[in-house]
């Protein structure tokens, strides 16, 4: 589904990634996991096309596709989806508004017919019972006074209403207490389909322990220093990043 | 230099010429006290003349282009068909109960005045005189001062047009008043001064409209004073539209007092006009008294908009929460400056001021300042200003979930100037206003 062949990406002339190999398959759960600093929201960033960071060398193909050469919103028309780490306030427009447009804009790509509001409010109840949350957010501006964690979950019903193919989380967990990590980790768990994929960028592994990621590939100054199952994750957790600062100990 | 002093001093001699005339036209049965209001406001004017750019509360704005129009006093000349002016405005006459004003006459085949509930007096200005309700003589003229603004004193001078309201305490007034007026081609230069007074007794509640609506290009003068009393736990929601037609001059002042407990909520919007200026002052005079000050203004072109409020924490416990969005495309230009003033003795006061601005086009310009005078100690004054173009992490944020730049970037535009909207509680005129609105952010 996702292709990623040495890419290295910078912003303001300032080369954070080092040649990034990535493939994601139909189905599959990625994480992402490393120290702050190396890399892991520019990646997230280039993969959905923010202006600001510049692609110096490689390849992203989305499903053949060659993702660079394409504006943010296209890319969000073939599929793929960014859950931002830090969320953005959109003043004066309510949450249910944004997203029927957001779902429409997807539908009309996938030349599906629009949804009017009343079939629109259908769906976002049956979505916000999937996601276990309650409608008090819906007629609320985007993100506007959300805490923390409610912005974070404002993400994660986006990516139930858009059903992506390649939903990119970008620190889904940072700022969560314990019992909010739970629900957007359910949420994330609940939402998983065989026919798309996800990528989990996290610094801490706890996350992980709620959801199962089939790869993890730690990032290190803009490179993948080492990849592996489930178990990985595990490791880093208990030896910390040294771990792969220092090849000598890994695997053993 | 010297030409500007001349035509200033032109400008003010030509005005009292004017006044002379008017004043020998007036009806022989006013009350003395109105003709003394009317004789101490132009000889206050007089002493100022138009506000010049070297006055600090005046800076933004220069009203020379004004000055130096001759405009004629609107009141008693041929106008259009009222209804013909009405329907070119495309203006909803919105609301069952309404009084219309066309090119500074009243319309009564345009006004609609049945359904008032008891205890409530709506009329215009002139009528009100002969009817004499006791607010009259209590607040016209009292709650706007003279010298505040030469505008409202040359308002008070020739004040003789405007719509009288009273609401008796304790009543509750279900339907919004809309008081209408309408500038047509008739009113190609001339000068209509506006003259309102709203008295809400003790725990009575109203909601008003006023609106300002002008068609065609010609260059005119509005100028208009509104008086707002608050009795004590009274409520009052007013929303007032600014529609001039494009070579319109509007000048506004919006004077409330409130008394103990009581609600004001203004929303203002500005969207018409070459230049328009309105001076908002609240006087919240009882302790625990509230008020909410939103604005909206969109310009385009060459169009000039300045809004200057002054909120008046002069007891205890009173709130305020003011909230000005401006939207600015062309050459246009925004000026908010919002005065906050804490009392003595002004304890537990908390306000609550925002202005946010923003720029469409590179020529486009805002100006927002923000004014603390704090004279007590135990309160919370809260204020912020910004003025920039859409922010581009809020577009990648929206076209990154899928929406092409320009809806996201229309969208953005929109929730700028619908945050202020929301506020407009009456569902049909929200509604209407919100078109208006979607329509202008179409370029229409």
């Amino acid at each position: 589904m996702l292709e990623i062949k040495g890419l290295h990406a910078g912003i303001d002339g300032k080369e954070i990634l080092k040649g990034i190999d990535l493939t994601i398959n139909a189905g599959e759960i990625h994480a992402i996991m490393g120290p702050n600093g190396s890399g892991k929201s520019t990646l997230s960033q280039v993969l959905a096309g923010h202006p600001s960071y510049e692609v110096i060398s490689g390849e992203v193909a989305f499903e053949g596709t060659d993702l660079l050469e394409l504006e943010p919103e296209d890319r969000a028309c073939k599929g793929l989806f960014l859950a931002f780490q830090y969320p953005v306030e959109i003043r004066g427009i309510t949450n249910a508004y944004f997203l029927r447009h957001a779902l429409n804009a997807r539908r009309t790509c996938e030349g599906l017919e629009e949804l009017d509001p009343i079939d629109f409010m259908d769906l976002m109840e049956e979505k916000l019972k999937a996601i276990n949350w309650d409608d008090s957010f819906v007629n609320r501006p985007v993100n506007e006074g959300f805490s923390g964690g409610e912005k974070k979950r404002n993400e994660i019903l986006q990516l139930a209403v858009l059903e992506p193919k390649l939903a990119v989380l970008d620190e889904p967990d940072s700022g969560l207490d314990i019992d909010a990590l739970k629900i957007v980790a359910d949420a994330v768990n609940q939402l998983r389909r065989p026919d798309s994929a996800t990528l989990i960028i996290t610094h801490y592994q706890r996350l992980l322990n709620y959801i199962v990621p089939d790869r993890v590939h730690v990032l290190v100054n803009g490179k993948i220093a080492t990849s592996g199952g489930s178990e990985l994750a595990k490791e880093l957790e208990s030896k910390g990043y040294d771990l792969v600062k220092d090849p000598a100990l890994v695997n053993q | 230099m010297s030409d500007s002093t001349a035509s200033g001093e032109g400008a003010v001699n030509r005005y009292e010429t004017e006044f002379v005339d008017f004043a020998k036209k007036m009806d022989p049965n006013d009350p003395e006290w109105l003709s003394e209001i009317r004789s101490e406001a132009i000889a206050e004017f007089a002493k100022t003349g138009f506000p010049t750019v070297r006055d600090e509360k005046w800076r933004f704005t220069n009203f020379s282009r004004m000055e130096q129009a001759a405009f004629r006093l609107r009141n008693g000349r041929a106008v259009a068909e009222p209804r013909d002016v009405a329907t070119s405005s495309g203006f909803n006459l919105w609301g069952n109960t309404r009084l219309v004003f066309v090119d500074g006459k009243y319309a009564p085949e345009l006004s609609s005045t049945g359904s008032l509930p008891s205890g409530v007096y709506l009329g215009v200005l002139g009528e009100a005189v002969r009817d004499a309700p006791p607010q009259l003589q209590e607040f016209l003229g009292q709650i706007s001062p003279l010298k505040e603004s030469p505008f409202t004193a040359l308002n008070a001078a020739f004040m003789s047009l405007g719509a009288v309201l009273v609401v008796q305490p304790h009543a509750v007034v279900q339907e919004p008043i809309h008081l209408v007026f309408l500038s047509g081609e008739a009113s190609a230069n001339t000068v209509s001064h506006v003259r309102n007074l709203i008295a809400v007794g003790e725990g009575a509640q109203l909601t008003t409209l006023e609106s300002y609506v002008g068609v065609g290009a010609e260059s005119c003068w509005t100028n208009s004073v509104t008086e707002l009393s608050l009795g004590d736990s009274a409520v009052l929601k007013s929303y007032r539209t600014q529609l001039e037609g494009s070579g319109a001059f509007h000048t506004s002042c919006t004077n409330c007092h409130q008394g103990r407990d009581s609600n004001y909520s203004l929303t203002t919007m500005d969207f018409g006009g070459q230049l328009s200026r309105h001076d908002i002052g609240v006087r919240l005079a009882g302790s625990g008294a509230h008020c909410d000050v939103f604005g909206l203004v969109h310009l385009r072109d060459k169009q000039h908009a300045d809004n200057h409020t002054w909120i008046d924490h002069a007891e205890p416990h009173c709130t305020s929460n003011e909230l000005f969005n401006g939207v600015f495309e062309g050459e246009s230009h925004g000026v908010f400056t919002g005065r906050i003033m804490v009392r003595e003795g002004a304890q537990r006061t908390d306000a609550l001021q925002s202005s946010r601005n923003l720029l469409l086009s590179e020529t486009a310009r805002a100006d927002a300042q923000p004014q603390l005078e704090i004279f007590a100690d135990d309160v919370r004054c809260t204020h912020g200003a910004t003025v920039g173009p859409i922010d581009p992490e809020a577009l990648f944020y929206l076209r990154s979930k899928g929406l092409s730049e320009d809806e996201a970037r229309s969208l953005l535009t929109f929730g700028f100037a619908a945050e202020i909207l929301n506020s407009v509680e009456p569902d049909g005129w929200r509604e209407e206003l919100e078109l208006l609105l979607r329509s202008r952010l179409q370029g229409n």
